[in-house]
């Protein structure tokens, strides 16, 4: 469903403060597969995500969806397949426009925009449905500006939006990091729900190993902008902190190095 | 300093207001709609009003002349947008470009740095000759411009311009061309221009180079004045804009008041300048007192 082929990406390219944060990355998705990512600081996790939304060109490599080579599409193009969570809250949603205005938008994603009106009578019920099943309260909410809702709420909301259209895959970069713990076990277990639901393919980073190993059908593991470590199935539901821990060091031959992982 | 003087001189402020409410709509648009400083503004007024009268005075139908006078605002909108999303220009630099482009283009319309066009020999729309039918026939342009607007911000491509503005981000992700919103408005924004300055000229019967010289100012004054009065009253688009033309309306009201407290013509750009500092000002200082006083408050 998704393939990054030897992907290579160097930032600020022969300058002191050069940085080569993705180096010959490959990586494969199948059709329903839930990849949830983990790495330290660092290591290429938030870059591989820029790479697949095309958010500026590589230097090498390919990107693949569904067979289609993207690789030269711009990033608005490519969001026809991609659905997209970010980690700041701010950045899914259009704060000054109502709910229904952003799923309005979010519903003709990949589609031509025209001069009809922005927004179906028919839609409306279509959204107030779906909102009821975040169990927010939005669904009364229809006409309300998005400004006014909480950072958990508009992280539901970026996630509906995302998966308004069904994308061929979804993107959850973080989404969770920026929330209270309560309120991010909330947008995690409505994530689930919804990917389940429509038996989406995913790909999720969390700084959280908890959560890697909890969601989802394989993990992989990142570092100096390479996949290290792909597990999946059986081995992937035994696995363990402690064992992730271990295998790093193995795999990476250093310690585990991020502050927010281990902290939580 | 009657005070009939004022009163008499207060007809001739509102069709003002009006006729460059329309303008004021237009960097309303770029502004506040898309979030982008656009300067084109100072040279297509002038642009609109050149073509406007050259036309005119060639004996072109006046409304013939009037959408001309837009298109060739809209022109100078695309340029801008241009500048700015294929050469990577940054927004107020592009407009810059635009605007002093513009000056030149304007006196090759006109082939003089002034066009009079007099009432008495040509079919004008409106003129101040006859200020009560001069604010009727804005206040039909203003409304079919409110009209129009709140129906274009209204469908889909209008929305993905408003997304544009208020989150680019998410609109890429949405899957909406950026780029192309911000050459929409500009283009939008610049046409209403255009036209604002057509029914000038024809107000005061002229077209000049530099009619268009502080115009921005004025728009920004207007889409302030109108924010800071009635911002908290009118949360409906099509009222917001509505604000906007009560905002360029009161600014041509306190420069009929500064007129008439004895200051020059010649003054009225620092005042301008001054208005627009001001209007600024408040909703940043209020801001403020209420951070102190919600300090005291703990």
């Amino acid at each position: 469903m998704l393939e990054l082929r030897n992907v290579s990406k160097t930032f600020n390219a022969n300058t002191i403060n050069e940085k080569r944060a993705l180096s010959g990355l490959n990586l494969k998705l199948e059709e329903g597969d839930f990849v949830t990512v983990i790495g330290g600081n660092g290591a290429g996790k938030s870059t591989m995500m820029n790479a697949i939304c095309g958010a500026w060109p590589l230097d090498e490599g390919q990107v693949l969806i569904d067979g289609k080579d993207v690789t030269r599409l711009p990033d608005y193009k490519r969001a026809a397949y991609l659905g997209r969570v970010f980690q700041d809250p701010m950045m899914g949603t259009a704060a000054d426009m109502e709910i229904e205005e952003n799923l309005a938008i979010a519903y003709r994603r990949g589609k031509t925009r025209h001069l009809c009106w922005g927004i179906r009578a028919k839609e409306r019920e279509e959204y107030k449905e779906l909102l009821k099943t975040l169990d927010l309260g939005l669904e009364n909410r229809l006409r309300s500006k998005v400004g006014l809702l909480s950072g958990g709420q508009r992280q539901a909301l970026t996630l509906l939006m995302a998966t308004l259209k069904k994308p061929k895959v979804l993107l959850l970069d973080e989404h969770t990091a920026a929330l209270d713990p309560k309120t991010a076990a909330k947008v995690l277990e409505i994530s689930d729900r919804i990917i389940a639901e429509n038996n989406l393919t995913a790909l999720m980073v969390t700084h959280n190993m908890k959560d890697a190993i909890a969601h989802g059908n394989r993990l992989i593991m990142m570092n100096n902008g390479q996949i290290i470590l792909d597990i999946r199935g059986e081995e992937k539901k035994k696995l363990t902190v402690d064992d992730l821990l271990r295998q790093f060091s193995v795999a990476s031959g250093s310690e585990f190095s991020s502050d927010r992982a281990l902290l939580s | 300093m009657e005070i009939m003087d004022l009163i008499r001189a207060l007809p001739g402020s509102v069709a003002q207001g009006l006729i460059w409410g329309i303008m004021a709509i237009g960097v309303y648009i770029t502004y506040k709609v898309l979030d982008y400083a656009d300067l084109t503004v100072d040279g297509s007024i002038g642009t609109g009003g050149a073509v406007a009268v050259v036309m005119m005075l060639a004996g072109v139908n006046p409304y013939v002349a009037l959408v001309c006078a837009t298109a060739a605002g809209a022109l100078a909108g695309l340029v801008t947008g241009l500048f700015h999303t294929l050469f990577g220009i940054p927004p107020i630099l592009s407009g810059i470009l635009t605007q002093l482009g513009l000056y030149s283009v304007n006196m090759r319309i006109m082939g003089a740095s002034n066009k009079a066009i007099n009432v008495n020999q040509y079919d004008l729309i409106l003129s101040l000759r006859d200020i009560p039918h001069a604010i009727l026939v804005s206040v039909i342009f203003v409304a079919v411009t409110i009209a129009v607007l709140y129906w274009f911000f209204g469908t889909e491509v209008g929305r993905a311009v408003r997304a544009t503005g208020n989150n680019a981000n998410m609109s890429r992700a949405q899957g909406i061309n950026t780029n192309r919103m911000k050459v929409f408005g500009l283009v939008l924004s610049n046409a209403l221009v255009g036209l604002s300055g057509a029914l000038y000229a024809q107000y005061q019967g002229n077209a000049d180079v530099n009619m268009g010289r502080g115009a921005i100012v004025i728009g920004l004054a207007a889409v302030i004045i109108g924010a800071v009065l009635f911002g908290k009253i009118f949360n409906n688009f099509a009222l917001r804009m509505l604000s906007v033309v009560f905002g360029a309306i009161l600014y041509f009201v306190v420069i009929a008041v500064v007129l008439w407290l004895g200051l020059e013509t010649t003054d009225l750009k620092l005042i301008s300048a001054l208005i627009v500092a001001l209007f600024l000002a408040v909703p940043y200082l209020q801001g403020r007192c209420r951070i102190r006083r919600a300090g005291k408050g703990a």
